[in-house]
């Protein structure tokens, strides 16, 4: 029958995509599993066997964990708060009645397309440098003494560069979602006398409110693996004042060799985004069904 | 019909909208104005704004100093390898689940999604082990096989939503006219199919391209691509604002070009067709 030979056929062409996805999903959360309840180290090979719960006691009763995550939901905040005010701001900006808006747009989501790394480097040494940083030479304009912002602000620095490439993902998604608003839903707000405030309250702010919500998913998924920028810029420093969770895996497992305890780092960090992940499937599955 | 606002307000809106354009934009400005200044000229203390002695030596420094083409050449391998490995996978498989869907494909679909949002520190202790152990570690195969893993489910996730738009009436019809499966797909399918696939492949390069997790971390000379080779700039030697700039310029210019095309679709591909 054709249906049969069409079932047959589609798990054949599916199969490829799921056995691969399946294998890399299970055999690298297993072995991280695995290694988070070991003692193993590359430097130290006379310290093998199991460890118990070792490894978690040992991250999590580090004082650099209680920091790394302190310093991780800042860095996720703080950049959230930035993009989606900063972001919804400029989307309505632009969708006025403007000269230039497909320009504006194009130069509007450019820092989105600029790699991790050349962000950084270009915060890092272009604009937060005290001696020939653009910053530096605005506060000396203004007779200030420059800012050493990587040493005297680590994580803010971090958080001022990292918003700089979402603000235009969120300021585009949502421009994209306002512009799906009905000229005429506007029209008939506006002929009702309803004024600006309120039509931004009773019609605007409805029509977004899914939008926002999935920026704000999609973006905690990313901004909880902020590395590139804090490897290039700070190091994690001071001290570990720009370390988040990401960055403490990497430095605790791959940078000190401690195998065991990186993936007791690890573990956790794929706890906490499984928790942001269920959220985050919960609003794209329900658009599914739309 | 467009709104209507007094001359006065939309020029106050426009003036407003450019500045702060202008504004997020400046450091890629600085970037593009440094490239091609002397590094005395740099960092001078008094700054200019366009370059007073237009040089192109710190292009011919950065290529001599570090081989830019080599990193060059292995972002595109990886990049452009990834998205075709990708699309070979991602398009068997979207197309069975927009044009032959079961009760299970949703699950399926989700599931595909949530591979996507592990975070690559809870796996990246023994894929460096195992990387280590099969000679993997600093390889563009390699590398690229780990960029085609954590793009697969955008890629299917794009590609499903594409395929879903194509109607389904067109393919009963080619049946009717009793097409045979392989001319179903040829002659009605393909043609329709590739602005989708298209869009799929352009966003996949972009974000392959900046991908800076496992590059920096799996990569170190020899199969670097251009985010390692920038990074290893994070460590200043002497004068090196104005080459610093133009390796950016480089490793950011034709990605900067392809993303102005492919704006509109980053959207749907991003929020995994939530938003369009």
């Amino acid at each position: 029958m054709a249906t049969a030979q069409t079932r047959t056929l589609s798990r054949v062409m599916m199969a490829p995509a799921v056995i691969v996805l399946l294998i890399w999903m299970i055999v690298p959360l297993v072995m991280t599993l695995w290694f988070s309840f070991q003692n193993y180290s590359l430097i130290n090979p006379m310290m093998t066997g199991f460890a118990g719960w070792g490894n978690y006691l040992y991250v999590i009763g580090d004082p650099s964990f209680t920091q790394s995550l302190v310093n991780t939901l800042i860095l996720v905040c703080g950049v959230l708060v930035i993009t989606i005010v900063g972001g919804t701001l400029l989307a309505l900006l632009l969708d006025q009645p403007i000269w230039g808006q497909g320009i504006l747009r194009i130069i509007v989501i450019s820092p989105f397309f600029v790699m991790p790394p050349v962000a950084a480097l270009i915060w890092k040494n272009g604009f937060m440098h005290p001696g020939y940083g653009m910053l530096g030479h605005l506060w000396k304009a203004f007779g200030l003494q420059p800012v050493d912002w990587f040493n005297q602000y680590p994580l803010f620095s971090v958080i001022v560069i990292v918003a700089w490439q979402w603000l235009p993902f969120a300021t585009l998604i949502l421009l994209t979602a306002l512009q799906s608003l009905s000229e005429e839903q506007r029209e008939a707000a506006e002929m009702d006398g309803a004024n600006a405030i309120n039509r931004f309250y009773y019609i605007i702010m409805p029509h977004m409110a899914r939008s926002i919500t999935i920026v704000i998913l999609i973006q905690t998924i990313f901004l909880l693996g902020i590395f590139a920028e804090i490897r290039v810029t700070t190091g994690g420093g001071p001290g570990y004042a720009s370390t988040n969770i990401a960055f403490l895996v990497f430095r605790t497992g791959i940078l000190s060799n401690d195998i065991g305890a990186g993936s007791a780092g690890g573990v956790v960090a794929v706890i906490i985004a499984n928790v942001v992940a269920i959220f985050l499937m919960r609003a794209v599955g329900k658009n599914l069904d739309a | 019909m467009a709104r209507t606002v007094p001359t006065s307000t939309r020029i106050g809106f426009t003036a407003l909208a450019w500045i702060i354009a202008l504004l997020l934009f400046s450091p890629i400005l600085w970037v593009l104005l440094t490239a091609f200044k002397t590094e005395a000229e740099a960092i001078a203390a008094s700054p200019t704004f366009l370059p007073q002695n237009f040089t192109l030596e710190n292009f011919a420094a950065v290529q001599d100093r570090s081989d830019y083409f080599k990193h060059a050449f292995n972002s595109i391998i990886v990049s452009v390898g990834s998205t075709l490995l990708g699309l070979a996978i991602g398009i068997p498989a979207a197309w069975a689940m927009a044009f032959a869907p079961t009760k299970r494909t949703k699950d399926v679909l989700m599931w595909m999604l949530s591979t996507k949002m592990m975070p690559a520190v809870g796996v990246l202790i023994p894929i460096y082990l195992i990387f280590r152990d099969l000679r993997l570690l600093d390889t563009v195969h390699g590398l690229t096989l780990i960029m085609t893993l954590i793009n697969l489910p955008i890629i299917i996730w794009m590609l499903y939503t594409y395929f879903k738009e194509i109607p389904v009436d067109i393919l009963e019809a080619a049946r009717m006219d009793g097409a045979e499966l392989w001319n179903e797909i040829v002659h009605v399918l393909v043609p329709m199919a590739v602005p989708g696939i298209a869009s799929t492949l352009l966003l996949n390069v972009i974000l392959a391209w900046n991908e800076a997790f496992w590059t920096i971390t799996l990569t170190s000379g020899r199969a670097g691509t251009l985010t390692a080779f920038i990074s290893s700039f994070s460590s200043p030697q002497g004068l090196f604002l104005a080459k610093l700039s133009a390796a950016s310029l480089l490793a950011i210019a034709p990605i900067l070009l392809m993303g102005w095309f492919s704006q509109k679709q980053l959207v749907r591909g991003l929020t995994f067709g939530a938003v369009k």
